[in-house]
Parts: C-alpha cells; sequence; structure tokens
C-alpha cells in the first residue's frame, strides 16, 4: 500500500492540470466533481497509507519514496524523494482531509462564482503543493513546495482580480514572504556548503558530529530557516501579509491561511529541528518570537471590526503559540496544536464565510448582530469553534493542544517564566476576543437580515469540522490525566519528547485551573465589556485602540522605511542615468558637427577670411616659439 | 557536413524567400517555417544520436565536426565543431526561430521576402557563431548576426526603430572592432610564438602562452560580449532595440543575440584567459550584482510593457556573470541553464508583449488592465513565463539561477547573498506585469481578441519546455556536462601549474617579446 504513496500529491495535480487547461469547457458540476473528488481521493489513500503505516510500521518509522533524480550535477543531485514518517503523515492528514472538507464546502460556496473552474484548480494546486512541501526528502524540492503553495496563495487572495486591492493584498503576501523565502534559500547555500548534499535526513544525522552547538554556523542556519519559517507563518517581524490576505474568498482563508500553508514554519522547524537544538540561541529566538508574536497579534484582534480580520490575526497569534513550543522543544505539543488549530480555525473562517455569504458580503461584525436567532445553525457550530479557539477546558480539542504548550512554557528545560506568563495573557486574551466577536455577531440587536439557505454541501463539512473541534483533543491528553499521549507517542518516533525539568503534577493541575479560570473570566469580561456595554464605540479613535487596530503600526512603518524609498528611487531613475552618458557623448560630437558645419557657408570670402586668420596664428605661433 | 547544411539550409532558405517574395507574401512564411522545421529536427536528431566521441584538437571531444580550407594563405579555414554545449544552444536557435517566424505571422506584411531574408540570416549567423571553430570565422558570423538584425529594426520596428536601430549597431560593431583587435592580436602573439600562423582556435588555445598582454587582450574579446550579454553599464543598447524591434526581432535579440555574450564567455574568455579571468573574477561578480539589481530596479519603474521585460533581461544576465566567474562546475551548468531557460521565457514574454501591441496598438501598461476577463488563455500563458521569470521553482529559470546560486556560494558567499536578494525584488516587477495588464480594472474601450490556435501552440509548446526543464533538467545538464568538466580540468590544470611557479609553457622572454609585438601589430 505504501507504494502508493506518491499518488496522495499526484492526484490533486492531476485535477489542477485537467481543470487549468479544459476548466473552460467543463460544466460547473464535472468542475465541482474533478476539483473535490481528486482531494477527496487522496485524503482516503492517506488515511488508508496511514492506517498501514500504524499497523506495520516501516523499518525506523520512515518510508522514503524515490521517483527520479532532479538534478545531477557532482555531488549537488537532490532527488524527487516523498518521505513518509509520523510528522509528515499527521501534515498530510490535515491536509487532505481539512482540504477535502473545504473543496466540499467551497462546490457549494463558490457556486454564483465566475471563475468557477480557475478556483478549484487554483485550490488543487495547492493542496498538491502543501503535500510536496511536507513530503519533500530534500530541502531543494521542500524549497519547491514552498514556494508553490506561496503562488497559490499570491493567486487565491487575489482571486476576485478585478478590485485592484485584492492584487495589492496578493502581491504584499507573495513579497513579503518571498523575503523569508530568500533567507531560507540562503540558508540552504550555508547547509550544503557545509554537507554537500541537501538531503535532510543526512544533515540532522550528520549536523552534531560536524557542527559545534552553539557555533556561528549552526547560529546562522538555523536563523536563515526561521526567517522562511517566519515569512510564511506571518510571525514577527514578517506578519503583515496575512490580515490583508482576507481579500481572498473564505474557503481560501479556510485552508490557506489557517489550516495549512501559515503552519509551513512550523513544520519547517520541527522538521529541521536538529538543527535548532543545536543552535540554543536560535531556539530561544523561535520561543521569543512566538511569545511576542502571540500577544502582539491578540491585542490586535481584540479591537478588529471585520470578522475575518479577528480571525487572521487570531490565527497569527496562534502560531505564536506554536512557534513558543517549538522554542521550548515541545515539538509534538506543536504539531499537535497545529493539528486542533486547523480543525476550528478552518471551521471559523467557514462559518464566518456562511455568515458574509447570507449578508451581502458583509465583512463588519458591527453591522452584523442578532444572528443566533436567524443563523442557529451556522451560530452553533461557529460557537463550538469559537470555544475550542478560547479552549475552553475539558471539552474543547484547543484546550488540550494549548494546555501542552502551556506547561511545556512553564516546565522544559531552557524556558523561562515569561513565556509561561506569555501564553496565559495570551489566553486570557484570546478568551477576550473570541467571545467578542461571538457577542457582536450573534447577539445583541439584528442589524441586517440575513438571506439565502444553507446548502447541504456547506453544513456537512463545519459538522465534521466542528465534531473535530470537540472530540479531536482526546488524542493527547495532559500528562496529569494519566498515560493517555498517544498523538506524542507517535510522533515520539520522529521527534524527540520535550524534557520537563518539573515533574510535579500537582503544579500542573494548579496550572491548569490558573488557564481554565482566566478563560473562564476572559468569557465574563467580554460579556461586561461588549455585550452588557460598547467599549468599541468608545474607544475606536482613542490612542492604543488605534495602534492595536492597525497592528501595532508596522505597516506604516515597512511603507516609510521600505515601500517609499524603493518606489521613490526606482520613479526617480526611470530613464536611467547611465543612458546620459551616452547621450551625453552624441550630444558632444552633434554640438561639434552643426558647429563645424555652420563653417561651411559657401561664400568665397569667409574662406579667405579663414585661410588668412589662419595663416596669421601659424605665423605668430611661428615666430614667438 | 551537418554542422555546413545547418547553416546553408537557413542562408538558402533566405535568398529563396527574398526571391519568393517578390510574388507572394505567404510563400517566405512557408519557406522560413519549412527551413527552421528542417534544422530544428536536425539539431534534435543529433541530440538524440550524437554522442561526443571525436577528438579534434584540445582534448575536447566532439559531436560533429566540419573543416576545409577557406583562405590558406592567411590560415584562415571554414572549420565548425559541436559539442553538448554549442548543440544545445543550436537547437535552441532553432526553436527560437520558429517562434519569431510563427509571431510575424501576421504582424509582418510589409516587404515579408527581404524581413524573412534577414530573420533567417540573423539566425544562419547566430548558429555561426555558435558553431564556429576558427577565430576569423568566428568574427564573420558575429557580423553576419548584426547586419540583417540591424535591418529588421530599423525597417519592421515601431516608432523609434532608426535611433534604436544605430544604437544598436553602434553598441555592437564597437565591441566587434575591440574583439577582431583581440583576434589579431591572437593570431599574432600565438604565430610568433610557434611559426603556425592560424586562426584555429582549438590550437590556439592548447598552445596559446601565458603572455603579460592577457589581460589587454583578454579586454577586447570581454567587452564585446559584455556588450552583447549586456552587462551594466554598457547595456544602453538593449532597452531601445528590444523596444523597438518587431515581435520576431525582440525575440531573437532577447533570446538568442544576448546568448552569444554568454557563449563567447564559456567559450573564449574562462579557456584562453583563466588567469586574467581570475583576476577579473570579483569585478565580473560586482558586475553581476549591479546587474542583477539595477535591471531589476529598471524593469520595475517602466510603463512600457516591452521596455520593462527588456530590463528584466539585463537583471536576469547578472546571473549568467555570478556562475561563470565562480570557476565551478554546479555554477557553469547554472549559468548555462540560464543561458537556455531565460532564452525560452523572456522570449516567451516578448511574444506576448508583441501580441499584445498588435492587438491594443500601445506598450503603455497604463492604458491596459484587466484583461483576463477577457483573454484568459492569454492570461494564464503569460502567468507561466512571468513565473518563471520571478524563478519559481518549477520552471527552468529556478534551477539556473538556484545551481548558480548554490555554486557561487561556495566561492563569494557574500556576493551570492546580495545577489539572492535579486529574488525578492523578481517578485516585485513579475507581479507588476501581471497587476498591470491581466488584474485590476478593465478600461471600458479596452477589447480586444484572445489568443489564436498558433499563439496558443507557440505559447503552450514554451510553457511546456520551461516546466520541462524545471522538472527534468538533467537532460540538458548531461548534454552540457562534458564540456563544463573540461573546462573545470582546465582551470584545475592551470591553477596547479600556478602553484607551482610557472606559467604555462613558455619562457619568460618570449612572453616580452610577445607583449611587443601585441603594440606594434595592433597599430
Amino acid at each position: 500500500m505504501m507504494d502508493w504513496l506518491w499518488t496522495i500529491p499526484a492526484l490533486p495535480f492531476a485535477g489542477f492540470l485537467i481543470l487549468a487547461l479544459f476548466g473552460k469547457q467543463l460544466s460547473r458540476k464535472v468542475v465541482a466533481w474533478t476539483g473535490s473528488l481528486s482531494t477527496g481521493l487522496s485524503a482516503l489513500i492517506t488515511i488508508i497509507v496511514g492506517i498501514s503505516f500504524l499497523t506495520n510500521p516501516p523499518g525506523g518509522h520512515v518510508f522514503k519514496q524515490i521517483l527520479w533524480s532532479w538534478i545531477e550535477v557532482g555531488s549537488f543531485s537532490p532527488e524527487i524523494t516523498l518521505y513518509l514518517d509520523s510528522l509528515s503523515l499527521v501534515f498530510m492528514f490535515v491536509i487532505t482531509f481539512v482540504g477535502f472538507l473545504i473543496h466540499l464546502y467551497s462546490t457549494g460556496f463558490m457556486v454564483e462564482e465566475e471563475g468557477y473552474a480557475r478556483f478549484f484548480s487554483y485550490m488543487n494546486l495547492f493542496v498538491g503543493s502543501m503535500l510536496l512541501l511536507v513530503m519533500a526528502g530534500n530541502l531543494v524540492f521542500l524549497y519547491l513546495g514552498w514556494e508553490a503553495v506561496g503562488l497559490c496563495s499570491y493567486l487565491l487572495i487575489g482571486f476576485w482580480y478585478k478590485n485592484p486591492d485584492n492584487g495589492y493584498a496578493a502581491r504584499k503576501a507573495f513579497i513579503v514572504t518571498r523575503i523569508g523565502d530568500t533567507l531560507m534559500a540562503i540558508g540552504l547555500f550555508l547547509l550544503f556548503d557545509q554537507f554537500g548534499t541537501l538531503q535532510i535526513q543526512e544533515i540532522l544525522t550528520r549536523f552534531p558530529a560536524e557542527v559545534a552547538e552553539g557555533s556561528p554556523f549552526a547560529v546562522a542556519t538555523a536563523i536563515m530557516l526561521l526567517g522562511g519559517a517566519v515569512g510564511k507563518s506571518a510571525q514577527l517581524p514578517l506578519q503583515v501579509w496575512l490580515p490583508d490576505a482576507m481579500a481572498g474568498p473564505s474557503p481560501v482563508s479556510a485552508l490557506i491561511h489557517a489550516a495549512t500553508m501559515v503552519t509551513a514554519g512550523v513544520y519547517l522547524i520541527a522538521r529541521t529541528f536538529v538543527i535548532f537544538q543545536m543552535a540554543p540561541v536560535a531556539q530561544t529566538i523561535v520561543a521569543i518570537v512566538g511569545a511576542v508574536t502571540l500577544l502582539l497579534a491578540g491585542f490586535s484582534a481584540l479591537t478588529q471590526r471585520d470578522i475575518k480580520r479577528v480571525l487572521a490575526y487570531s490565527t497569527i497569534s496562534q502560531i505564536g503559540y506554536m512557534f513558543l513550543a517549538l522554542g521550548v522543544g515541545a515539538w509534538s505539543a506543536a504539531v499537535f496544536h497545529f493539528m486542533t488549530h486547523a480543525f476550528f480555525k478552518a471551521l471559523l473562517f467557514l462559518g464566518a464565510g456562511v455568515v458574509i455569504m447570507h449578508l451581502h458580503h458583509e465583512h463588519n461584525m458591527f453591522k452584523m448582530g442578532g444572528l443566533r436567532k436567524s443563523m442557529p445553525f451556522t451560530f452553533w457550530v461557529f460557537l463550538i469553534g469559537s470555544a475550542s479557539l478560547a479552549a475552553l477546558p475539558l471539552i474543547t480539542a484547543g484546550f488540550y493542544s494549548k494546555d501542552i504548550i502551556l506547561w511545556y512554557a512553564w516546565a522544559a528545560e531552557g524556558s523561562h517564566e515569561l513565556f509561561w506568563l506569555a501564553g496565559i495573557l495570551g489566553s486570557l486574551l484570546t478568551a477576550v476576543y473570541t467571545s467578542r466577536m461571538v457577542f457582536i455577531t450573534f447577539f445583541g440587536e439584528i442589524k441586517t437580515e440575513p438571506h439565502g439557505k444553507t446548502a447541504l454541501s456547506i453544513k456537512i463539512p463545519l459538522i465534521v469540522l466542528a465534531v473535530l473541534s470537540l472530540i479531536g483533543g482526546f488524542i493527547n491528553f495532559p500528562g496529569n490525566f494519566g498515560d493517555m499521549q498517544w498523538l506524542s507517542g507517535f510522533l515520539a518516533n520522529n521527534l524527540p519528547e520535550a524534557h520537563a525539568a518539573v515533574h510535579d503534577k500537582g503544579i500542573e493541575t494548579l496550572f491548569q485551573v490558573i488557564s481554565a479560570v482566566l478563560v473562564l473570566l476572559g468569557i465574563y469580561l467580554a460579556y461586561l465589556l461588549y455585550l452588557k456595554r460598547n467599549v468599541d464605540e468608545q474607544f475606536s479613535k482613542k490612542g492604543i485602540y488605534h495602534y492595536w487596530f492597525s497592528g501595532w503600526g508596522f505597516d506604516y512603518v515597512y511603507e516609510v522605511l521600505v515601500i517609499k524609498p524603493v518606489v521613490w528611487l526606482s520613479k526617480i531613475d526611470e530613464h536611467d542615468f547611465i543612458e546620459y552618458f551616452y547621450t551625453g557623448i552624441a550630444r558632444f560630437h552633434m554640438f561639434w558637427h552643426v558647429l563645424f558645419s555652420k563653417l561651411q557657408t559657401g561664400k568665397i570670402r569667409w574662406y579667405a577670411m579663414g585661410i588668412a586668420t589662419g595663416a596669421i596664428v601659424a605665423i605668430i605661433v611661428l615666430v614667438f616659439s | 557536413m551537418v554542422l555546413v547544411w545547418l547553416i546553408v539550409i537557413l542562408m538558402g532558405a533566405g535568398l529563396l524567400a527574398w526571391m519568393a517574395g517578390r510574388y507572394n507574401a505567404m510563400w517566405p512564411r512557408f519557406i522560413a517555417l519549412v527551413a527552421l522545421l528542417v534544422g530544428f529536427f536536425m539539431s534534435i536528431g543529433l541530440w538524440i544520436t550524437g554522442t561526443p566521441t571525436i577528438e579534434a584538437g584540445n582534448g575536447g571531444e566532439w559531436i560533429q565536426h566540419f573543416q576545409s580550407d577557406w583562405i590558406p594563405r592567411f590560415g584562415i579555414q571554414f572549420h565548425l565543431a559541436m559539442d553538448g554545449l554549442s548543440l544545445m544552444l543550436v537547437i535552441l536557435t532553432m526553436f527560437l526561430g520558429l517562434i519569431a517566424v510563427l509571431a510575424s505571422w501576421k504582424e509582418i506584411t510589409h516587404r515579408t521576402g527581404f524581413f524573412h531574408f534577414n530573420l533567417l540570416w540573423v539566425l544562419a549567423g547566430i548558429t555561426g557563431v555558435f558553431l564556429a571553430m576558427d577565430l576569423f570565422l568566428f568574427y564573420f558570423f558575429w557580423e553576419v548576426m548584426l547586419i540583417p538584425m540591424y535591418f529588421l529594426i530599423g525597417i519592421w520596428g515601431h516608432e523609434k526603430r532608426i535611433d534604436a536601430s544605430y544604437k544598436f549597431f553602434i553598441f555592437t560593431q564597437a565591441g566587434g572592432l575591440l574583439m577582431f583587435i583581440s583576434i589579431l592580436a591572437l593570431y599574432f602573439i600565438h604565430g610568433d610564438a610557434t611559426g603556425n600562423y592560424t586562426y584555429n582556435y582549438l590550437v590556439i588555445a592548447e598552445n596559446f602562452p601565458g603572455t603579460r598582454a592577457a589581460p589587454w587582450i583578454m579586454a577586447g574579446f570581454l567587452i564585446a560580449f559584455l556588450i552583447k550579454l549586456p552587462a551594466v553599464p554598457v547595456h544602453s543598447w538593449l532597452p531601445a532595440a528590444h523596444t523597438q524591434a518587431p515581435t520576431a526581432g525582440s525575440v531573437i535579440l532577447a533570446g538568442l543575440l544576448l546568448k552569444t555574450g554568454a557563449y563567447g564567455l564559456f567559450r573564449f574568455i574562462i579557456p584562453l584567459f583563466p588567469e586574467a579571468s581570475e583576476a577579473f573574477a570579483p569585478a565580473a561578480m560586482i558586475l553581476g550584482i549591479i546587474g542583477i539589481m539595477y535591471g531589476a530596479k529598471l524593469a520595475y519603474a517602466q510603463t512600457d510593457l516591452k521596455r520593462l521585460v527588456a530590463y528584466t533581461s539585463i537583471s536576469h544576465m547578472g546571473f549568467i556573470l555570478i556562475g561563470i566567474y565562480s570557476f565551478n562546475s554546479l555554477a557553469f551548468q547554472g549559468a548555462f541553464m540560464q543561458v537556455i531557460a531565460h532564452g525560452i521565457s523572456t522570449g516567451a514574454l516578448f511574444m506576448i508583449a508583441g501580441a499584445i501591441q498588435d492587438r491594443l496598438h500601445t506598450r503603455d501598461l497604463n492604458k491596459m488592465g484587466g484583461l483576463w476577463s477577457i483573454a484568459p488563455r492569454m492570461g494564464g500563458v503569460t502567468l507561466v513565463f512571468v513565473l518563471a521569470s520571478l524563478g519559481l521553482p518549477g520552471m527552468g529559470n529556478f534551477v539556473a539561477e538556484f545551481m548558480t546560486l548554490v555554486g557561487a556560494f561556495q566561492v563569494y558567499p557574500v556576493y551570492t547573498i546580495i545577489a539572492a536578494m535579486g529574488l525578492i525584488v523578481y517578485a516585485i516587477y513579475a507581479l507588476y506585469i501581471m497587476q498591470k495588464v491581466f488584474f485590476g480594472r478593465k478600461p471600458e474601450a479596452v477589447k480586444m481578441k484572445d489568443f489564436s490556435v498558433r499563439e496558443m501552440i507557440m505559447g503552450l509548446s514554451m510553457a511546456a519546455i520551461i516546466i520541462w526543464l524545471g522538472f527534468f533538467p538533467n537532460n540538458v545538464l548531461r548534454t552540457s556536462q562534458p564540456t563544463i568538466d573540461k573546462m573545470q580540468e582546465n582551470i584545475r590544470e592551470y591553477r596547479q601549474t600556478k602553484e607551482l611557479g610557472g606559467i604555462k609553457a613558455f619562457k619568460p622572454d618570449h612572453e616580452s617579446e610577445a607583449g611587443i609585438q601585441l603594440t606594434k601589430k595592433s597599430e
């Protein structure tokens, strides 16, 4: 069964090719079937491969499939290799399964849009590329998937291309992530220079033996890879593109900008964990980036008015948690949170999509309100997603995954109290902004009357994701609940387990209680601030609120420091100053040419005078020299 | 003999097309198409069947070889040889020639006979440049590709065609003459030293004495090649020529003429002047970086679509300089791959720009926008090449640029990091093209037809090739590998002799003599 591995990415690519080449000729029904069936089959094969991987694990818990030799020049010989281990399997499962659900949802959601086939072709291309990213056996091949998902993100953010603002958001996303990608490429150059190969596993095994821990090389490489990761995963300081990326259709936000692509950075760091272990400074920076990002984005989420931007900032913040986990060495906790986050955040985006669709494309939460009564189904699934995001204790998946991260932020070796403090403060913030979103959108008075009905193809994915947002956490219980860490155990085959410096079940329980209380407190706070009173109206124009609203002013700083100088520089030299040198030469000759041709008047007396003057000058020179 | 045929067919068909054009405007098109198809399949045949087994001096192994006397009194021969490098370039020439003919099918209606004559002769000249192993013959072909191109720009070009054609001619000719001086210098120095006065490149390359004049002789070649490539600051002719030329002219300029500069660096500069090249390498790196950054920056500033694409060529050629002057086979191969991939991708972009201009009668980006809604096929094809231009993995250009950077990093890490930043700028201008032309709001008045079947055949075949190069570059890399290995070996040999303290073969007294003679002869 394992030999079928290549079909998992190949199926979505086949779907893409069919839709890209013949999409115009196919009916909407065929397009919908092709688009979702290709990912559906891919998900099915992933599950079958996964089961066979679990029941009958290959040697070393690794399965490799070499497809062909890609580039071969001397020792530089990256292959097109698929690499399957527990880490890639978890990612593959989320990509194909959630991907399939979102495709299914899109068949109903996008049905009125022109460019139906184009939409599904891009989506299929995305799923295929994302699969390559997580299945790649060497870094160049990984880089291919890495950039290809960026392309799909660009194409889908700008899907409604007639509005130039969408085009701007799309280009912003691509260019900002490209900055990270280029840093990552430099990381690859460093690695190849050192090891003469870019096979991930070979590098990881040789790294500890050949590179000293904490050496400049190790730190530089890790920082470069981190550069790529912060770009893709919208972490500080390259997070600015994600809120604008919400210009794309809601299924795109759910699939690319919540569930899968933006977590590629998490995957990259987990995949190359040895490099970060060998560069403790860099690993601490990962944790700091995560901690700071989760707080900054949390505050920003608190002030947004566009429902999708709340979710975007919340995504940035949640990925911050994953980075925090990676930074303290809790590798599998990061992967766990990635998985639950994919479920509940996809659910929230899809739910928000339904709301937006039924309110005539209204994004502003303050024009919604009271939808609890008129859209009960959407309300309930959205509520479940929100509960999971806010990490409502015990019954939601988000609680379990976040709890492990918080625990290791405190207890792991190389951690710091401040990390835990940031995490716990973040979970209060999360509870507040999530409840604020729910209260403003679904409670209070009705401001816009929804229209239309929700199709079954839209409802089914929401139900499945809602169920997963609740029970998805039960595959990995906290340590003090007993010995029930199935996901961590599975990942431990390929990722090291986190080392806790503290082994006190009492403290662990205490911390769980603290965070549970904070979550409930957050919900109550939101109730007081946003449902009882309308704090947003009072503060919307004032200092820090506005500052948070605009994402801490990063956009402004980049505009002034980077964009304006670059545009100015290119506009001022539009005609290429070097050109003036050559036209100068031409002008110089032209000048003398005109001057001398003026002498050729054709009048004899002028010539005679010229000869006479010349003769006099010559004589004077001769006489006096 | 096959090699002679490749050139003769093009030249003969050119004459035939000129004559046929007097009677019927369609005939020249078909004649050119058939001639190029024959040439294309002949060269593909060589690729499939040919193995580099022929010894022709210089220790190299050649796929095809032809040698006969031309002007024996001066030691000038009609001497052609083909190795993997030139084979790939000849295939590229024939392919882009086909594209050029198809692109002008509807566009050129005025004097089609003479047009196709010029077109085929430019291509013949380029083929000759890629094959000539006699320096005099090389110079001859160098001129053959210049003059018909001058006519192509000057007669069938756009509004400022005359200025552009002058500029093109003067720049290229200035470089050509400097190169000719250097060729003569090689001829006399080699002749004086060995008594064998010959223009045979293979003989000269084998026995050329290390002389103090070498940097100056190299400079002559180098300036010619850098103008053709082009490198900043001798790039000024390019935007004018590319913008003003008819579509076929732009395709050939960007896809092929620039590549003769790169080919010259590969074939002549590095093998003949290893020492001087090594001394020049840091400067070449800086030139390459300036080219990459400055070209991309200028591209972004343009509002004229063809001019924009023209500046991107300058930028991409910077990678070739960096690749060649890193002196390792990975970077060499990267630079060579860039020659092929950039030839296809930029050729395609000019084809598209020409198609747009033909329909809208403007190249001004501000007058375009939202064309995706009326020309989705054109938009899809353009997207592929815009992505190739920004170096997206999965395209040949990525393979080229990535290999170049990985290779160069091992020698010049700092320069390479700066060059890699170019990838960010590429994304800026490339997506700017898509936004300005195909996305955004469509001006009400703009109406045009989508790609026709003929244009789709061109677009899709080029797209298929660029993606094929992106996933299966080994087919090309294997073909060029022997030549690259040979270059690498020469450099290694040279470095070894240098370490042992001696300069290749010749004694110092000879050297000074040769130096004096150079100054005399070149006067």
